[in-house]
């Protein structure tokens, strides 16, 4: 009986430290869509669409879904040179937009809950501090 | 039947086509591309914001991220001694621009994101510094727009000057249009005017309004990112970035309110209307603008000659469509456009160089020369 307090106290105190540090997804979610609509939306458009051969979507993006670290990469560091995203090729550079950890992770979840993305995880600050260049 | 149903049915395509293309004449016109080349001046600059040219073969180039580059025979050195740059959506290192005098003091003029202030964020702030060898020094900062905020968008910025010994420089609406364009006692949605060693004219327009911000020329902006001289007017020409719609060519005169966000030919990203206005007494009409936007971006005349029949022509980057925008101009009216070098990417810049050939910033690759064969 003890221990099994002990577990809950110590079970409690981590879920605690991990709300702290990660607010819960619907208000992630949120925050992110004020993040997408200010540093995203104006060439990956409303609903996630891009411009075809000019902006990869990121609705049901298979670049995207298929490696999400690699997206969270290039939010986090910026990302050039060809790619190939649902079977067209992109050749772009898109810059670093300054965002801290916070708001990549709000606007990863924003981004994979949204225009018929789905994923079961969400993206917290730490999978988004522990990507490196 | 048939005879009586085509008429109809040309009708109905007519009424289809029409919607469809609601382009702002004149229309765009894609002449034979494979009269234009480019010959690559420096590569290896993910976004080229800004360049000045110190001579033929020596210029300036603006790394958005916050490196400045002297660029000399092709070779890049970076030059040490910028201050902090806040990198933040479309804000950083911005535009670069000599001195008129440069050649006997060395002073360049930068714009870039800065967090100097109280509050959160940052906002354009304008530089200059003396430039020597690879390095800078007696860094000035001449004017910080307030208040700071971590708003990503629109923070201009040109800047040039005119023949009166006066610097201007734009700042965008920084993200926040229904308070900054049309309220003279905030920074932001404005084109700017300054002496060369920063202080304020004497007969800037809004030096008697009480809390307004001295240094504004004109307002009204959305967000200004090409800005020139006419070559024979001396008139400053500018084009800024409308909503969707609403890309802007305007003639920058004192104290003009260019209407943002109360009139507009545009209409927001997400498709829903801002304004039915397109005119208000007492707001200045855009001299073109363009439907669809072309996100333009840097502004040059070609003066020289250089160019067969190019002489006196305005040319603008499209950031959007990926090609240079040739204007012809006749009467105070654009009468043709043209798309030069198609698909040769995002045209961030544009400027005349000494030697009279446009030099092109292309996100991706770096400067770029035109060449007409």
């Amino acid at each position: 009986m003890k221990s099994f307090l002990g577990l809950m106290a110590l079970l409690i105190f981590f879920e605690g430290t991990w709300l702290y540090q990660n607010k819960p997804l619907a208000q992630s979610i949120s925050d992110g869509k004020e993040i997408y609509e200010d540093f995203c939306l104006q060439c990956h458009l409303e609903n996630g669409q891009g411009v075809s051969g000019v902006f990869p979507p990121l609705a049901k993006s298979d670049y995207l879904l298929n490696d999400i670290d690699l997206s969270i990469k290039g939010i986090k560091y910026g990302l050039s040179g060809p790619i190939v995203v649902n079977g067209e090729p992109y050749d772009g550079v898109m810059q670093n937009q300054g965002l801290d950890e916070g708001e990549i992770a709000d606007v990863m979840n924003y981004i994979l809950n949204n225009w018929g993305n789905s994923y079961k995880e969400m993206i917290t600050l730490e999978r988004v501090a522990g990507i490196t260049e | 039947m048939k005879k009586k149903f085509s008429p109809l049915l040309y009708l109905g395509v007519f009424y289809l086509t029409s919607c469809i293309s609601q382009e702002n004449p004149p229309l765009i016109e894609t002449p034979d591309q494979s009269k234009f080349s480019t010959l690559t001046i420096v590569d290896g600059i993910d976004v080229p914001w800004g360049m000045d040219f110190i001579s033929e073969n020596e210029l300036l180039v603006t790394e958005k991220k916050g490196t400045l580059y002297l660029v000399k025979n092709g070779n890049k050195t970076e030059v040490s001694g910028l201050p902090e740059i806040y990198q933040r959506g479309q804000g950083g290192l911005l535009d670069v621009a000599l001195h008129p005098d440069f050649k006997n003091n060395k002073i360049i003029y930068f714009t870039a994101g800065s967090i100097v202030g109280e509050e959160e964020g940052g906002n354009t702030a304008l530089y200059c510094a003396e430039l020597n060898g690879n390095s800078l020094s007696n860094l000035k900062l001449l004017y910080k727009a307030s208040p700071n905020t971590k708003k990503g968008q629109h923070w201009g910025s040109r800047i040039v000057f005119d023949n009166q010994g006066h610097l201007y420089f734009g700042i965008g609406d920084r993200g926040n249009r229904d308070v900054n364009p049309q309220d003279l006692k905030r920074d932001g949605g404005k084109i700017y005017r300054l002496n060369l060693d920063g202080s304020i004219p004497e007969d800037n327009p809004f030096v008697n309004e009480q809390g307004a911000k001295e240094a504004t020329y004109s307002y009204g902006h959305r967000n200004p990112q090409g800005m020139t001289v006419h070559p024979k007017t001396g008139e400053i020409w500018e084009n800024e970035h409308g909503p969707k719609g609403g890309d802007e060519i305007n003639i920058i005169k004192k104290g003009n309110n260019y209407g943002w966000p109360l009139i507009t030919y545009g209409i927001n990203y997400s498709g829903t209307p801002i304004t039915d206005k397109r005119s208000m007494p007492g707001m200045e009409q855009p001299f073109y603008y363009w439907v669809p936007s072309i996100a333009p971006s840097g502004m040059a005349f070609s003066t020289s000659g250089v160019y067969k029949k190019w002489k006196g022509d305005l040319f603008v980057g499209s950031l959007k469509f990926k090609y240079l925008e040739r204007l012809v101009l006749k009467k105070g009216k654009v009468v043709k456009r043209e798309k030069i070098l198609n698909e040769i990417g995002r045209v961030r810049n544009v400027k005349e160089g000494p030697d009279g050939y446009l030099y092109l910033g292309v996100e991706g690759k770096g400067i770029l020369k035109v060449i007409k064969n």
